[in-house]
């Protein structure tokens, strides 16, 4: 008896694997503290779909399109493979990617109702669906609350304008001793969001306009702070990473990611959030991040699975939130996967996060848009480093975006 | 003996035939694949498609290039006579009867032999301006010392002293051997007629050193317009564009704006530039020697 039934289970054991369909997957949003949850989650898939498996890669996402780029000039694309938002277009418009309409509509679990609706949008070229919403992240503004309490000031709140920020980031300055009242970083991705929150935003189509006088003023804002004297320079910081420095604690307060959470829960003085204070309007980030099909996929049907099961199956949304994990990008009425999120501690303003999403822009996005995010910022560094006025490099950096589109 | 003919050739091909697969394989191949990419559009997602000569009239108006070429040039007429000067005085130094000359010479190749990352990152740290030794001294003489790779007028002075730094010891070590090539008479005669320590250098040395001071300045040259390694770790082309130099441009335009043909358009370019001047020189050289 014995040998029949070891035989039998041999047979199985082939027959699975004779079946077996492997599933490619690149990723950047799987950071080394969240390997160990990717793999988790993929014994989780594999263990629902026993004829798949998913071979990972991972890589810092300075690293990560150069690889992708190259695989897709060798001929071997991963099957699946993770886009930004600023990114996507690029690869949409290059028909590198597998239309993903069809399997919607055909997939009974995934209603109209189950993502973040930007967040879908965002992932949508010339009305085809190519790509599912993973994560999504916003910016928020972090404060040290052990400095603010030194300074003998008032917590920020939800209802903060820029004047209050500086007024806070006055009080709190102390260059000599090595604090600073607040850091935001002077590049493309504040440049677009403080632009709009000015009343103005970097129009790069039909008509190019940068160099306006709402964009000039909000470019005012970013690097006032540095000639204020609260915000240090990059000789002050010399290298040292900004997060760092607030979690040093020489920071009073810090515009950056809810990806940092995760960070700062090792910080020796106490923290908390609250949504990015307007300036005439309010603008905040919207991030996104989005799994998609490699057009020339040969395992498609299996490599959709693994896309929607990284999109919306709950076991991926509770790991998300239960590690910091960015967070699921799915619409808000999902309530009882998201709750959880309010109750995990510091910060404790997590509504913010969500509060933020009302005002959330998102930045020009171009065909050729590294480059145009390197246009500016070498811009914007001019002006950081004094070689250039807020004038000039506006105006130098209308007439460059304006070649470089017209190329 | 049995080398003959058929059996020879044979022979000779076992021996070259895998270094030749390499040299083919990995060196002739991609020249050959660069110089018809850079007639090509291609951004490595789509295949390549050709467009004639745009690369290069695109390449004369780029700003961006010429900056690159300005600073690349900067770089080199800052680094080649430094490190020249410094090479000849290490090895003058270290030719004559020093004690632990061996050691001496041993710790001067040292840099040479050491990673250029190893090497920059361990520069970037020194020239800290907030952390690093280099400003920690000067505050102990008194002096503020500049923000180095932060300031956009002082990174190129620190990427090229870094550079002279590592590059000594090589040319010490050529001129070295063209030293010890110079004959003792030379040195006796000249100083019966009353030469002193410096005349001897510049009328003794120095001429008959010439050959091998032109080899080590070819080699120089050469590698300056290559300069990217030590520019790519300690600055990365910043602070605000100031020492942004030619092979960080190709590598930018390929990898990070996917423009391949672009930049083997320009890697063409730079190619030019380095074969004409070192022709010129050595013209020059066969005129001097």
């Amino acid at each position: 008896m014995r040998p029949i039934r070891f035989l039998s289970a041999l047979l199985l054991v082939a027959g699975l694997a004779f079946g077996q369909t492997t599933v490619d997957y690149f990723s950047f949003t799987t950071d080394q503290a969240h390997i160990g949850e990717l793999e988790a989650l993929i014994a989780e898939f594999e263990a629902q779909h026993p004829d798949i498996s998913i071979r990972y890669t991972t890589a810092p996402f300075a690293d990560y399109f150069t690889k992708l780029q190259t695989d897709f000039a060798a001929g071997n694309p991963p099957d699946v493979f993770e886009l930004n938002y600023e990114n996507f277009v690029t690869f949409a418009s290059r028909g590198t990617l597998a239309p993903l309409d069809e399997r919607l509509a055909a997939d009974a679990a995934i209603a109209d109702d189950t993502f973040y609706p930007a967040a879908l949008e965002a992932f949508a070229f010339e009305g085809v669906q190519y790509g599912l919403p993973i994560t999504f992240s916003t910016v928020v503004l972090f404060y040290n609350q052990d400095l603010f309490d030194a300074a003998g000031i008032a917590y920020p709140t939800d209802d903060w304008t820029w004047d209050d920020v500086m007024r806070a980031a006055e009080a709190i300055s102390d260059p000599a001793n090595r604090v600073w009242g607040i850091y935001q970083p002077v590049q493309f991705w504040e440049f677009y969001k403080v632009a709009q929150a000015a009343g103005g935003g970097l129009q790069v189509g039909p008509e190019i306009a940068i160099d306006t006088p709402e964009n000039r003023a909000a470019l005012e804002y970013l690097v006032g702070k540095i000639e204020a004297g609260v915000m240090p320079t990059d000789a002050q910081l010399s290298g040292m990473a900004n997060e760092d420095l607030f979690q040093a604690g020489q920071l009073g307060m810090l515009v950056s990611g809810i990806w940092m959470f995760e960070g700062f829960q090792a910080a020796d003085f106490d923290w908390d959030i609250v949504i990015e204070p307007a300036g005439e309007r309010r603008a905040t980030h919207f991030f996104a991040n989005a799994a998609v099909v490699a057009a020339p996929s040969q395992v498609a049907d299996a490599a959709y699975e693994w896309v929607r099961f990284l999109a919306a199956s709950p076991e991926v949304a509770a790991a998300r939130i239960a590690t910091n994990w960015e967070l699921p990008a799915l619409s808000l009425s999902n309530v009882d996967v998201l709750s959880p999120y309010l109750e995990r501690g510091a910060p404790a303003n997590r509504e913010a996060v969500f509060a933020s999403l009302a005002y959330a822009v998102t930045p020009p996005v171009v065909d050729r848009q590294p480059e145009l995010q390197d246009v500016i910022n070498q811009e914007l560094e001019a002006v950081r480093f004094g070689s250039k006025t807020v004038a000039q490099a506006l105006e130098s950096a209308q007439r460059r975006v304006a070649s470089l589109l017209a190329d | 003996m049995y080398e003959r003919g058929a059996r020879r050739w044979l022979v000779l091909a076992l021996f070259l035939g895998p270094s030749l697969i390499g040299v083919v394989l990995f060196v002739a191949g991609p020249i050959v694949a660069s110089l018809l990419l850079a007639f090509t559009s291609w951004d490595l997602l789509t295949p390549p498609t050709f467009v004639g000569v745009r690369n290069f009239e695109r390449l004369s108006r780029d700003l961006e290039f010429w900056a690159a070429l300005r600073h690349t040039v900067t770089f080199l007429a800052g680094y080649v006579p430094l490190v020249l000067v410094t090479g000849l005085a290490v090895a003058v130094a270290l030719n004559g009867r020093v004690p632990a000359r061996g050691a001496f010479r041993a710790v001067f190749f040292l840099p040479v032999v050491t990673s250029w990352v190893a090497v920059a990152l361990v520069w970037k740290w020194l020239l800290n301006p907030q952390f690093g030794l280099v400003n920690a001294w000067l505050a102990q003489l008194g002096v503020q010392g500049p923000a180095w790779l932060f300031d956009p007028s002082w990174a190129m002075p620190s990427v090229i002293l870094t550079s002279v730094w590592k590059d000594t010891g090589f040319v010490m070590v050529i001129l070295l051997a063209g030293l010890q090539a110079i004959p003792r008479e030379y040195y006796e005669a000249s100083g019966i007629d009353g030469a002193t320590r410096w005349q001897q250098l510049v009328h003794v040395t120095v001429p008959l050193l010439a050959p091998a001071i032109f080899f080590a300045l070819t080699i120089s040259l050469i590698n300056s317009f290559q300069v990217f390694d030590q520019v790519y770790v300690m600055t990365g082309g910043g602070p605000a564009g100031a020492t942004t130099v030619l092979v960080e441009r190709i590598v930018k335009q390929a990898f990070s704006f996917s423009r391949m043909g672009y930049a083997a358009a320009m890697s063409w370019v730079l190619f030019v530039l380095i074969f004409v001047t070192t022709f010129a020189f050595s013209r020059l050289q066969r005129r001097w020697t």
